[in-house]
């Protein structure tokens, strides 16, 4: 009998969940990465604001979010997408999916994360993609810490690299592009000597970060980890200190912007116009950090302790033009499949 | 229909007549077959194939026509589709003998032994079935790995293991084990004992009694096992991923890299179709294998026994220490990893992190950072029963006209059977995108989750099922009826009975599928009905020991949800069906 309630109840549940409400607001749907995350006061704000109900519709990382927006793209699932990023910026642009939108608010955000000029894609975020290191490993070890991508194939670090298949994950992707960015067409030759050098490869950020890297509470066998510059201030101690740290060598990093864009054929585009600007607002802008652990892009947003303490920005991180990326992206996977994988 | 009736009538009872004279043991079948029962066979269809027609077919069919054209075969397609296939079929075949070898003396185990812990041991070896992969890799990681629970105790055994074809081997076995458990299990326990008695009264040792009375009667219920272990690991897709590294590359992987990653949708459709027309392929095997007069099977009084002599002795030790160090070991590890933390080798004031914490546990209630993905813990417990309620509810509706239809086949079922197994062939992500563009915005609907839970469930319902039915004796129903027995006397004191046991296999399947499944969740992806395995997923795709705590305790939550839930249905039983 207990199931039966049970059943019946669950059933009204789900039910009700799709009677419409009278005088429902505007409902603005955002196609988004699994990894976006925002606080609920920042969402009930805008929403509050505007009269609006916002909709967010994860699916999967970046890249499959893309192409699922491009598969879509003559009936749109969504009014927005966010989180395409310079990696696959061109690729979103070439299949024509966005409209353009000269926000106001870009006027407070620098040039240099403007990457289209029409405006189509508009920047959020960045963040850097980083090796991150065991402090213990290498001080148990006394074992110097690798200080560039040319140490990564010295003797004294075989087998301590865990990096992400570039054709199954975005960080993956990225840290392939800075190896393309420092080495040019003889990064196979690079990937060749990490190869030989005990690299390991998986299939994305969560088994490399939490079963592969030794630091990481998994205790994997890797004190060596593609992750980003700013996983450290996730690692801290109870006394304070971060179990980790990224390697900030020339061109170890790659800086990564995340966009936001109009789908084009969206029903809702004055409130989209308006949530956009609101993502680069302050309140937005200093939100993101601790949620989604990257940098507003707008400079005005003030960074939370935790960042200024234990994240750290490379100095000089690797970068490649989305045009560049674009015309090569699919051949240099393929050449990186070849060398590492067969 | 009347036709129908003596063209199945004819057949069963040829074959059943061989069957009799070969086994010497079988009675015959009875001759007819109520007409009642198969005048409304097209009613049984009616609701199972139009939920296939309006789930799966349709939007497969067209993202298939939408996405395939005949210039894709070019030879380096085909190069790329023979070299995943090749593997696929490699490490499915071994995957399913390694399944085969640890469940059927399993099943045996279960279905005829007594033994302390044994209702929470079985409990248990249904659990991998739906933990998230990134879960089962971290247990296993946490034994096996280089610092794992087994080199701390025994400093020199640690070995790589993910990335490893051993590793894709170990996960398909765990996974799949309480398939042959369950469903052969069910038929094992319901076997007439009097057969194996006559048998042994005629002079057959244990051996000769096993070998020509038991296997030849468990042989439907393997067959079918056997097919469901086989395409779970045919079209395997986060096994392989995460478990074998990225050097291994099943279809299902293939496809999922052509579509998701590549947006290569025609080569997609291709591989697609490869592994539809194979999963098609294993399905009319097994209808062809599977003999049309299954055993058959009078309810009986518990036969469960303490072992009695040494050679059972040992059978039951040995096989009660393997599925414990199993299956045991590795669930451990998610428990204890979210009770203790493990920084205690780190840092410089190690000794301060180190120790027993509930800290994981407590954390889960409070939204610490205020998001609006945060997940109350209950509330994503109350999501997925409810769930896996409605899928439970939902697959069995839908399985048992579908079951009994199929248990005394006709024409048209030698046609449906095959293609009611196409749902667990199909790929994922293409399914998906046809489900985009056939329904669009519906995909939002909370209520589509329950019915993709079922879509998966279905073919499980219908195999646990159907071997059950098609082995009830028909001449007990006779009996019964012309003794005076109304319909629903009939069905209470003989369908009843032996079907209870295949019932509870089938809903327990239908529950742990819709608990486990995440990719359907994710497909629909509203965060106001997240389930405990999107959770879990959330947790760890951001850094830090928190996370992972967290990770680990909500996945300990839905052991014990599981654990308790299985239990609770096999304690399931009405006033007359006492013994179990």
């Amino acid at each position: 009998m207990k199931h039966i309630t049970l059943l019946l109840s669950s059933f009204l549940f789900l039910f009700s969940a799709c009677s419409p409400k009278p005088l429902e607001p505007q409902t603005l749907t955002i196609l988004t990465h699994d990894s976006f995350s925002v606080s609920e006061v920042v969402v009930k704000s805008f929403e509050e604001a505007n009269h609006a109900k916002i909709v967010f519709l994860q699916s999967g990382d970046a890249g499959a979010m893309l192409n699922k927006a491009i598969f879509t793209k003559d009936a749109p699932l969504a009014d927005l997408l966010f989180g395409v990023d310079n990696t696959f910026l061109s690729r979103a642009l070439e299949a024509d999916i966005f409209e353009p939108y000269e926000s106001p608010a870009l006027q407070e955000i620098p040039k240099e994360f403007q990457l289209d000029a029409s405006n189509r894609a508009l920047p959020v975020d960045y963040g850097d993609v980083c090796i991150n290191y065991d402090k213990k490993y290498f001080a148990d070890n006394n074992l110097p810490v690798p200080q560039s991508l040319g140490d990564l194939i010295k003797p004294e670090y075989k087998n301590l690299l865990v990096v992400e298949n570039p054709a199954t994950s975005s960080t993956g992707l990225a840290f392939m592009l800075a190896t393309v960015a420092h080495y040019g067409d003889s990064f196979t030759d690079y990937w060749r000597a990490l190869k030989d050098n005990g690299v390991v490869v998986v299939d994305g950020w969560e088994t490399a970060y939490f079963t592969n890297f030794s630091a990481s509470s998994g205790r994997g066998s890797q004190p060596l980890v593609v992750s980003y510059a700013s996983s450290p201030s996730a690692e801290v101690s109870p006394s304070g200190e971060s179990l980790t740290a990224s390697i900030l060598g020339i061109d170890t990093c790659f800086r990564q912007i995340e966009f936001v864009a109009i789908l084009k054929g969206t029903q809702h585009r004055a409130l989209a116009e308006k949530f956009i600007d609101f993502m680069l607002g302050k309140q937005f802008q200093e939100d993101m950090p601790l949620q989604m652990f990257v940098y507003p892009v707008n400079p005005n947003a003030a960074l939370p302790d935790a960042f200024t303490q234990y994240a750290q920005t490379p100095p000089q991180p690797a970068t490649l033009s989305p045009d560049e990326i674009a015309t090569n992206r699919d051949e240099w996977i393929r050449a990186w499949t070849d060398v590492v994988l067969k | 229909m009347d036709g129908c009736c003596v063209e199945v009538d004819m057949e069963t009872g040829k074959q059943g007549n061989e069957e009799t004279r070969r086994q010497g043991i079988l009675e015959s079948l009875s001759t007819c077959i109520p007409v009642s029962l198969y005048a409304s066979r097209t009613l049984l269809w009616l609701l199972p194939l139009s939920f296939l027609a309006i789930l799966f077919f349709f939007p497969l069919s067209k993202i298939l026509s939408l996405t395939f054209n005949l210039e894709t075969l070019t030879p380096e397609n085909l190069r790329i589709a023979n070299f995943a296939l090749r593997f696929t079929f490699y490490q499915a075949f071994l995957s399913t003998l390694l399944t085969l070898l640890l469940g059927l003396p399993s099943a045996v185990l279960f279905a005829r032994y007594d033994f302390r812990g044994k209702s929470i041991l079985r409990a248990l070896t249904a659990v991998p079935f739906m933990l998230p992969t990134v879960v089962v890799a971290a247990s296993f990681n946490a034994l096996l790995g280089q610092r794992g629970l087994l080199s701390t105790f025994f400093p020199l055994s640690s070995f790589p293991f993910t990335g490893t074809l051993t590793a894709i081997l170990v996960a398909h076995v765990f996974y799949n084990t309480t398939i042959i458990i369950r469903i052969v299990g069910a038929t094992l326990s319901s076997l007439d004992p009097k057969l194996e008695q006559t048998a042994r009264s005629l002079g057959a040792d244990s051996f000769r009694v096993w070998w020509n009375v038991t296997l030849p009667l468990l042989r439907p219920s393997i067959l079918a096992a056997t097919l469901l272990v086989f395409l779970f690991d045919f079209t395997s897709f986060g096994v392989i991923l995460l478990l074998g590294g990225s050097q291994f590359s099943t279809l299902e992987v293939e496809i999922y890299f052509q579509a998701v990653r590549q947006l290569n949708l025609p080569l997609a459709a291709l591989l697609s179709i490869i592994q539809l027309l194979c999963t098609l392929i294993f399905s009319i095997l097994y209808s062809y294998l599977v003999t049309r007069n299954s055993p058959q099977l009078a309810p009986r009084s518990t036969q469960n026994r303490k072992p009695k002599n040494l050679r059972e002795k040992i059978f039951v030790t040995t096989f009660l220490f393997l599925l414990s160090s199993f299956f045991l070991l590795p669930l451990s590890s998610l428990p204890i990893r979210s009770l203790f933390r493990l920084d205690a080798d780190r840092g410089q004031r190690g000794e301060v992190q180190y120790g027993f914490t509930t800290d994981y546990y407590t954390e889960l209630f409070i939204n610490r950072r205020d998001s609006v993905f945060y997940v109350p813990p209950f509330q994503a417990i109350l999501n997925s029963l409810t769930y896996a309620s409605a899928t439970v509810l939902l697959s069995i509706l839908l399985g048992f006209p579908a079951a009994f239809a199929l248990a005394k086949p006709t024409r048209l079922e030698k046609i449906l059977d095959p293609l009611i197994m196409l749902p667990l062939g199909s790929s994922a992500v293409m399914l998906g995108l046809g489900f985009i563009i056939t329904y669009g915005k519906w995909l939002t609907s909370p209520l589509l989750v329950p019915f993709a839970h079922t879509l998966i469930a279905l073919p499980f319902v219908i195999r646990a099922l159907q071997p059950a039915i098609a082995s009830i004796p028909e001449r007990l129903r006779q009996a019964a009826s012309s003794l005076g027995a109304s319909p629903f006397e009939v069905w209470k004191n003989i369908d009843f009975p032996i079907l209870r046991r295949a019932t509870i296999a089938a809903g327990t399947f239908a529950f742990t599928i819709s608990l486990g499944e995440f990719g359907a969740t994710l497909l629909i992806s509203r965060p106001e009905y997240p389930t405990i395995p999107v959770a879990i997923e959330r947790f760890l795709s951001q850094p830090g020991g928190l996370n992972y705590g967290q990770a680990m305790a909500m996945a300990s939550i839905l052991m014990t949800v599981t654990v308790t839930s299985i239990l609770l249905i096999e304690k399931f039983r009405l006033p007359n069906a006492g013994e179990f």
